[in-house]
């Protein structure tokens, strides 16, 4: 019989109590896993958000603020873009091609972008990847819509339904489109990104809804929706646009030329870098959960510690048996390590099962509350550091019960004190 | 000519900050199978001698010869590793694990001592040696693999004697054994230890308070705080 199956059968003679350390250990690394694998997923969801654009260019601006509207369409924007600068810019050589963004309208909560079909071949977000349509396909006329997949599967819209846009962003009678509504011609795949909650129509359809509208308000003399197509429904302004260069190393030139760009206060951002940017300056937040989740771990670990300390009393008589049975001090010193690290790897063991059951049950959920995909992976390097750095630091604070054992044991000798 | 298993030579102890030895032999000698009762009052130093025979503590003066051995010449872990391989301890009650099954109580006394192992293990395997054992100590074998705590005290204590024997070892040193038995089973388990301790050869030395039970052995010593005893006869 070796020392390891004594500790183990000791240990599994007080299974009760070392339970109890093993479920707290366990929740204290499901927690410090779960904020791993949480930051991880938001982190790599919000930088894949846009690619392959290479400059978003607006009216002047702080970049984050640019880029929260324009690629997020969080906030407003401070000022449009004229169609003649726009124009200028999507004409130079080194540009290879130009989205246009035009938002300021809602529909039941969701946002209105208007666009090209150019933002279908163009836009790409993760890994390079396009927009593609799960039903339909992209819009013709001036009166069709392309719905985002949450959009259609929240509002329980199909390809032929109509909708009518609201002026603004909130979604109030009087300020409805009513007399122009659009047709649903398609529906896109999810792509986890802010298209999701986003209806796309035409620069044009734009252009129709607002032909009445005077300074925000509508004006007495209006037009139906057949009386609108007469007119040139070419824009004046638009929100934002995309840029792609047909070559990379002139996109800091073309950033500084816009920045200075003379006709009107223009901004141009480059969105992977102020992504980065952006996503640093919260990174406070998950450093606070870090350490939070941190703090639940020691007092995991203190809770073993006085777990372990209680039975000390109680194993006075086991540890005097020991001595007397030949066991020196230092094999009882290694007793309560090895059961601590029966106990700690017990509990790193539940607490990843755990991990991945919540993982796996919340998936779905995630996703559509969130849009952030879980992914089921394997540990990677600091999740395996996490765990190692747990069962060390329980092997370190079992030394304290050790210490106490292993004087206990040189002074009590072969006396069974009670 | 043979030497003493057990030569205690102007031992004394004294714990540190106190102002009287605790222990205080001149001459102890015993030869292999002599039965030694030593009487001792609560607070005589009783356990203070067994740790010394043990090897967990060592004389503040004096020498301790077991088998020969100088046990403070050692190193703590080799005399451990001593006590593991030559020594056998019963005491006075809770020598059982109670995680460990009576046929594993026993047996655990090897996993400590390859010596022991090797002994036991001579002819049958360790297991077979610690049934004989305890079938020997009057504990049937439908006993053996049921939990410490459904043995009464006087088993219990007997389960103690078996381990204490497996192995052989050549001294056994039992700290008042029979205290938490009745009279009845205070005989009859010194009838069995006697018997055993015989069988296997052990030089014992046997802890007591109790005077009635010196007339049983054949050599005995007192101790006493204060005053250095000389062997004495009752």
């Amino acid at each position: 019989m070796t020392l390891l199956r004594i500790a183990f059968k000791s240990a599994r003679f007080r299974r009760t109590s070392l339970l109890l350390t093993v479920v707290s250990i366990a929740i204290s690394v499901t927690l410090l896993l779960g904020v791993d694998v949480v930051r991880k997923e938001a982190k790599g969801s919000f930088l894949n958000t846009i690619s392959e654009t290479d400059l978003i260019v607006g009216a002047r601006s702080g970049p984050t603020n640019l880029l929260l509207y324009s690629v997020f369409h969080i906030g407003n924007a401070t000022n449009n873009v004229t169609w003649d600068s726009y124009q200028e810019i999507a004409g130079r050589d080194e540009v290879a091609w130009t989205v246009p963004i035009s938002l300021g309208d809602s529909h039941r909560g969701f946002r209105v972008m208007g666009t090209t079909e150019d933002y279908f071949d163009f836009y790409q977000y993760g890994n390079k990847q396009a927009l593609s349509f799960d039903k339909g396909a992209a819009f013709d006329g001036v009166y069709d819509a392309v719905l985002g997949s949450d959009v259609a599967r929240d509002l329980g819209y199909e390809i032929g339904d109509e909708v009518i846009l609201s002026h603004g962003l909130v979604s109030v009678d009087f300020a409805a489109h009513d007399d122009k509504p659009f047709t649903v011609v398609g529906i896109l795949d999810r792509t986890g990104t802010p298209v999701d909650r986003t209806l796309q129509v035409s620069l044009a359809g734009i252009e129709a809804i607002h032909i009445d509208y005077q300074g925000g308000t509508r004006s007495a003399l209006t037009l139906d929706a057949e009386q609108a197509l007469r007119f040139d429904l070419t824009p004046t302004s638009i929100t934002a646009f995309m840029v792609g260069l047909e070559n990379r190393a002139v996109t800091f030139r073309l950033q500084r030329d816009i920045n200075d760009y003379a006709g009107e206060p223009l901004s141009a951002i480059i969105p992977g870098a102020t992504l980065a940017e952006f996503w640093r300056s919260i990174a406070t937040i998950e450093q606070v959960l870090f350490v939070l989740s941190g703090f639940v771990l020691v007092a995991g670990l203190l809770g073993m510690l006085t777990t372990i300390l209680s039975t000390l009393n109680e194993r006075r008589r086991e540890i005097a048996v020991l001595r007397a049975i030949g066991a020196r001090p230092t094999s009882v010193v290694l007793l309560i390590v090895l059961e601590t690290l029966v106990v700690v790897t017990a509990g790193c063991a539940l607490g990843v099962a755990l991990l991945y059951g919540l993982l796996a049950v919340s998936k779905g959920l995630v996703a559509r509350r969130f849009g952030v995909d879980l992914t089921l992976s394997w540990l990677d390097t600091t999740q395996g550091a996490i765990l190692l750095a747990v069962v060390l630091g329980a092997t370190i604070v079992s030394l304290i019960p050790g210490f106490i054992a292993y004087r206990r044991s040189i002074q009590d000798g072969l006396a069974i004190r009670l | 000519m043979s030497q003493p298993v057990v030569r205690l030579d102007d031992v004394t102890f004294r714990w540190p900050g106190q102002q009287t030895n605790t222990i205080d032999i001149e001459k102890l000698r015993l030869d292999a199978g002599e039965h030694l009762f030593v009487r001792g009052a609560s607070g005589s130093g009783k356990t203070t001698l067994l740790n010394l025979l043990a090897g967990i503590h060592v004389p503040t003066t004096g020498q301790i010869h077991l088998l020969d051995k100088d046990l403070a010449a050692l190193s703590p872990s080799r005399r451990d590793q001593f006590r593991a391989d030559h020594i056998g301890v019963v005491f006075q009650q809770f020598n059982l694990l109670p995680y460990l099954s009576i046929l594993e109580n026993v047996t655990v006394a090897c996993a400590f001592s390859s010596r022991k192992h090797d002994r036991a293990s001579s002819a049958v395997d360790v297991k077979t040696s610690a049934q004989r054992l305890l079938r020997s100590l009057n504990l049937g074998d439908d006993l053996h693999s049921r939990p410490v705590a459904e043995l009464s005290v006087g088993q219990q204590q007997r389960v103690a004697v078996a381990r204490a024997l497996i192995g052989s070892p050549e001294i056994l040193i039992a700290d008042e054994p029979t205290s938490a038995l009745d009279a009845d089973n205070r005989d009859r388990f010194l009838d069995l230890l006697f018997q055993e301790a015989s069988a296997h050869g052990c030089t014992l030395i046997f802890v007591s308070h109790d005077p009635d039970l010196a007339r049983r052995f054949d050599r005995k010593i007192e101790l006493a705080h204060h005053d250095p005893q000389p062997e004495i006869s009752l």
